[in-house]
């Protein structure tokens, strides 16, 4: 049998194609983004975009789904949060098309800014929710998926976490089935969410919901293994599989695929038949709670903890008291944090705003975030995509309220965050007047991802040519009457600019404008740099721009040549002028 | 089949232990086993500390291992080593690349590189220390360093009869880099006494 080793993100693209998907629209966020980098090898067989954000990814989906396809949708769990409108109205409306949406959440916070627990959006927004635990149950589910959310006129959540997304196991193909569109009929009783229709729509949801239990408790996805009558395990996700390894193997499982509405009375008849049992999952109490609400006993979050990420060591200490058998050598590992890359145009700004002891900096996601790590420690606050202008507009409110006057507010974002939800933060700033300069990073990429297309790149996700759009034209539009592009590598440059939008009598914007050194398709400009070490007096001033490449040694500079890119920025700090760059 | 096996390849982001595990894993798949794998994207790659879980045997659940549970460690630089030394079987086998790559913060002068990273997992596991970048640089390119520290590998857990391992690097290596990786295999095998 031809079996492929594919991540959980792979599988879940060729799912999605083998389920004769026709609109595909996602914003990338760790640990969802491979999907839709895999499917542009479908690009004959169906669309596929980058959105500004997921709630217009989720819109242009589901309005797919509405015009008779079958779509898809996927982001990183707080990606969920930015598209919840659409999404909990989607429940009530109901889908023409199949119509899934992919949440890829991240216990243990790899890449992002919280744990949070999305199997609760699948319960508040009464949707189904599916739980594949490796990548050939990616695959399967995906097409499962479609059956259900056609079968049952609902949107379904797809819900995976880092370790299902990202980890890699044997898969076989199957083949593409192209579906039948039906033609096109308005149907505004149905997808107009007026009040009116709202009050038909919401008994229909809760009756689709019951139904919907009916079905998980037949449902192949929902399957009990029988080993032995003395402990049963509910579970599902990845958890099963940790589950697996932890228990002894006369250990009899109950193994959820679909896990919105939890099929009660299977658990139930599960239970009866085991005389312990534990439910074993990542993060929140979701399946326990409502099992014990039910009346059935069980143990779980008392033992597993709802932080962090599990795994079989985990469960077997905290389950059964079985300690793994670990070795201290007795020599630590000095951390060794993500750092801003050499050659990053970010580093020029962080460090200018380094400089300024009154600079309040409010940031945002992205690489930029480590413009907050030392040595730069350039960032009061990272909240969420967009926020940073607007975070930034409320300090400054309160800093006018409050009578302060000796901070200078910045709302600091990139290109991609820019067109994801900065966009209203500027509107905000210039048409409530508040004394925020807003700073658009512009490094032409969706860099921290890992460099996706976004709507200044001038590409699409299918590889096509795109007119960009152009951030200092949409500021100027709202009113910034002055915005000052810059070069943030040129740091006498990047200081005026700085100083240039503070003393500005009209609305200030500042864009840093240079490309992120890993796009490959520019010619950089690389070099090296060198320490000239007589002129070297060891002060460490060009250690303060953070950068990976720049170490001391001794007394001395030195610079890591394997590392270097001859971006300067070290040379332009030195006092003593020991640092510069190599001719060619 | 014997027991299931679990190897990390640890690193700093950007040493080239996504091949190393492409090769393990190709061969290992070749030679029927069942097998998952595990790494972590995103944040964590820019200069971060980065490790990669293999898994394999007759039938493998979980992709990821907790502490004291791991066959092996194969470490691409010697602080990650003790970085990652907590999750070893205590008769578990390490390879280390004797290759020292200050973090941020040690270039920052604001900690020190721990001295005695070698002596103290030798002290402990059964180790093989090489210098993989010196012997890649030699055969000509520090690019194969991780084919080095894969060879040694394949010594040190006794993988050689699992499958043919050259023609599996032969498969998985552009053309233009095939000899160099199978002297890079040959090179780092023989580093390692058995």
């Amino acid at each position: 049998m031809d079996r492929h080793l594919l991540s959980g993100n792979e599988a879940i693209a060729r799912g999605a194609y083998e389920a004769g998907v026709k609109v595909c629209s996602a914003y990338p966020g760790t640990p969802s983004t491979e999907i839709f980098e895999e499917l542009p090898q479908y690009k004959d067989a169906l669309y596929c975009e980058w959105a500004p954000n997921e709630k217009v990814a989720t819109e242009v989906a589901y309005g797919a789904s509405i015009a008779g396809v079958r779509s898809l949708c996927a982001m990183k769990h707080v990606g969920v949060n930015v598209a919840a409108d659409p999404i909990y109205t989607a429940a009530y409306n109901g889908v023409g098309g199949g119509f899934v949406i992919v949440s890829a959440d991240d216990p243990s916070m790899h890449s992002s800014q919280n744990e949070q627990d999305n199997r609760y959006y699948a319960k508040s927004a009464k949707l189904p929710m599916l739980e594949p635990s490796d990548s050939q149950e990616c695959l399967d589910f995906m097409k499962e998926a479609y059956r259900i959310s056609e079968q049952f006129d609902m949107p379904v959540l797809f819900r995976t976490t880092t370790r299902v997304a990202h980890s890699k196991s044997l898969v076989t193909l199957g083949q593409r089935e192209e579906r039948p569109v039906p033609p096109y009929a308005r149907n505004t009783r149905k997808y107009i969410a007026s009040p009116a229709n709202a009050m038909l729509n919401h008994p229909k949801l809760e009756k689709n919901m019951e139904e919907l239990e009916r079905f998980a408790c037949a449902s192949p996805l929902n399957r009990v293994e029988m080993n032995g009558t003395k402990i049963g395990v509910v579970t599902a996700s990845i958890a099963y599989q940790y589950a697996k390894d932890a228990f002894p193997a006369d250990t009899s499982f109950l193994k959820l695929g679909i896990t919105n509405p939890l099929p009660m009375e299977l658990i139930r008849d599960f239970a009866s038949k085991v005389e312990k049992l534990y439910v074993i999952e990542e993060l929140e109490d979701f399946m326990e709670a409502q099992i014990r609400a039910a009346g059935i006993p069980c143990v779980g979050k008392e033992l597993t903890g709802r932080l962090y990420e599990l795994n079989p060591q985990l469960i077997r200490q905290r389950v059964f008291g079985e300690a793994a058998p670990v070795t201290d050598v007795g020599v630590s590992a000095v951390s060794r944090p993500p750092a801003l890359c050499p050659g990053c145009p970010h580093r020029g700004f962080f460090y200018t705003m380094s400089r300024h002891k009154d600079f309040v900096v409010a940031g945002d996601i992205g690489c930029y975030t480590l413009g907050g790590s030392a040595p730069l420690s350039a960032l009061d606050s990272c909240v969420c995509m967009g926020g940073g202008f607007t975070v930034a507009m409320g300090m400054a409110k309160a800093f006018e309220m409050a009578g302060v006057t000796d901070k200078k507010v910045f709302g600091v974002m990139g290109d991609s965050t820019f067109f994801h939800s900065g966009m209203t933060g500027a509107a905000e700033i210039v048409y409530n007047k508040g004394k925020v300069i807003p700073v658009v990073l512009d490094n032409s990429i969706t860099g921290m991802t890992g460099h996706q297309e976004n709507p200044g790149s001038g590409f699409t996700l299918q590889g096509d040519m795109a007119e960009s759009l152009k951030i200092e034209e949409i500021l100027r539009a709202y009113g910034y009457e002055n915005v000052i592009i810059v070069d943030p590598q040129d740091l006498a440059a990047m200081e005026r600019a700085v100083q240039d939008a503070l003393a500005s009598s009209v609305p200030a914007a500042i864009i840093t404008r240079r490309p992120c050194l890993l796009i490959k398709r520019i010619k950089h400009d690389i070099g090296k740099c060198a320490v000239d070490p007589d002129k070297c007096i060891g002060c460490k001033r060009c250690l303060s721009v953070g950068c990976p490449a720049v170490i001391v040694e001794g007394k001395k500079a030195r610079i890591d040549r394997d590392q270097c890119v001859g971006c300067t920025v070290c040379a332009q700090v030195c006092p003593m002028g020991a640092i510069s760059r190599e001719e060619k | 089949m014997t027991k299931n096996k679990s190897a990390l390849l640890v690193g700093v982001g950007g040493q080239g232990a996504i091949l190393t595990a492409k090769v393990l894993v190709g061969g290992l798949m070749r030679a029927g086993y069942d097998v998952k794998m595990s790494e972590v994207h995103g944040m964590s790659q820019r200069g971060g500390s980065v490790s990669t879980q293999v898994h394999w045997g007759e039938k493998v659940n979980s992709p990821v291992i907790g502490k004291g549970a791991a066959d092996i460690i194969v470490a691409f630089e010697k602080m990650e080593a003790v970085r990652y030394a907590d999750y070893l079987k205590p008769d578990g086998v390490v390879v280390i690349n004797d290759y020292e790559m200050a973090s941020s913060s040690i270039a920052a002068g604001l900690c020190e590189y721990p001295a005695g990273c070698l002596e103290a997992m030798e002290k402990h596991f059964c180790c093989h220390v090489l210098e993989a970048g010196r012997i890649a640089h030699e055969l000509g390119s520090a690019k194969c360093m991780n084919i080095v520290l894969f060879g040694s590998m394949v010594k040190a857990l006794h993988m050689e009869d699992v499958v043919d391992w050259e023609s599996v690097i032969a498969e998985t290596v552009p053309e233009k880099f095939r000899a160099l990786n199978l002297r890079a295999y040959r090179a780092g095998y023989d580093a390692v006494r058995a």
